[in-house]
């Protein structure tokens, strides 16, 4: 499988090491009252999509950089790569 | 009082040199590192003061090969600067001061170990150390890649037959032996 990072072009999926859901990004507001029930939802809760699936990606053996694909689970077809952290600051994330 | 001795990466009191016919592994004790990583919100200073430094801001896989000071892309706005240490010994120190508010700065000299490996068989020992596309690397590309289960920067310097690798100085033994026995593979 080859991901088209960003910024480096096309590299070997083996640089790389799958970290999750990409939902992890929005954790969740610890001061909210339901918080308890928030936190276990987002420590323990996913869905498993048979289809396309919004993943985080860290390049491990690369520029280090934490990466959000967009995987089909069926057919390994990747649709879109960006960094994570233009979407977390595009979802209004750290400043 | 404690008498004490600086020792290379490798142990010696010299640096190490392994030459071959084809090609030469040699351990560069003499380069000072700091890595600067710009802070949220001042990228725009931080890339005015490294292009003053070296000349240009190295762009992604990019090295500016500038002297004395020479520097390389880590990471998104996270750079590698470089210095003889005869003269730098305190690039740390000297880029804080340079770098002020926009920068975080962290002395990298005893993190990593640095072999340059030049002749005429440096792409072949390359192909077989390591993933990077060697031969369609120019003078100015540095990559990090896996050598021997190590996280390494690759980069390519201005003689075509130099290649200078960065490793974790802690593994220096383990780096060595992978480029002494890349380099048996290709005799």
């Amino acid at each position: 499988m080859i991901i088209d990072h960003p910024l480096l072009g096309p590299r070997d999926s083996a640089e790389f090491t799958y970290m999750g859901d990409a939902r992890l990004i929005d954790r969740p507001d610890p001061d909210a009252g339901t918080a308890a029930q928030d936190f276990y939802e987002y420590g323990y809760l996913r869905d498993n999509p048979a289809g396309w699936h919004d993943e985080l990606w860290f390049h491990e053996a690369g520029d280090r950089s934490w990466l959000v694909i967009t995987r089909n689970t069926l057919t390994h077809e990747i649709s879109k790569v960006q960094l994570a952290r233009d979407v977390a600051r595009s979802r209004g994330r750290s400043k | 009082m404690h008498d004490l001795m600086p020792i290379t990466a490798l142990g010696g009191t010299e640096a190490r040199i392994d030459a071959f016919d084809h090609v030469t592994i040699t351990e560069n004790d003499g380069l000072a590192l700091a890595s600067v990583a710009a802070r949220i919100g001042h990228e725009k200073p931080c890339h005015a003061t490294l292009k003053k430094l070296l000349g240009a801001v190295p762009g992604p896989g990019k090295a500016i090969l500038h002297d004395p000071e020479a520097g390389f892309w880590m990471g998104p706005d996270q750079w590698m600067i470089g210095a003889p240490r005869a003269t730098h010994e305190l690039l740390a120190d000297q880029l804080t001061t340079l770098f002020g508010e926009t920068a975080s700065v962290t002395e990298q000299s005893g993190a990593w170990v640095c072999f340059d490996v030049t002749g005429p068989a440096m792409q072949d020992l390359c192909e077989r150390l390591c993933a990077v596309p060697i031969r369609r690397m120019v003078a100015g590309d540095a990559q990090r890649t896996m050598i021997h289960q190590l996280g390494c920067f690759v980069i390519r310097r201005q003689d075509a037959d130099h290649i200078r690798i960065l490793g974790p100085r802690a593994s220096a033994g383990s780096l060595h032996h992978a480029l002494i026995t890349a380099a048996h593979s290709t005799a």
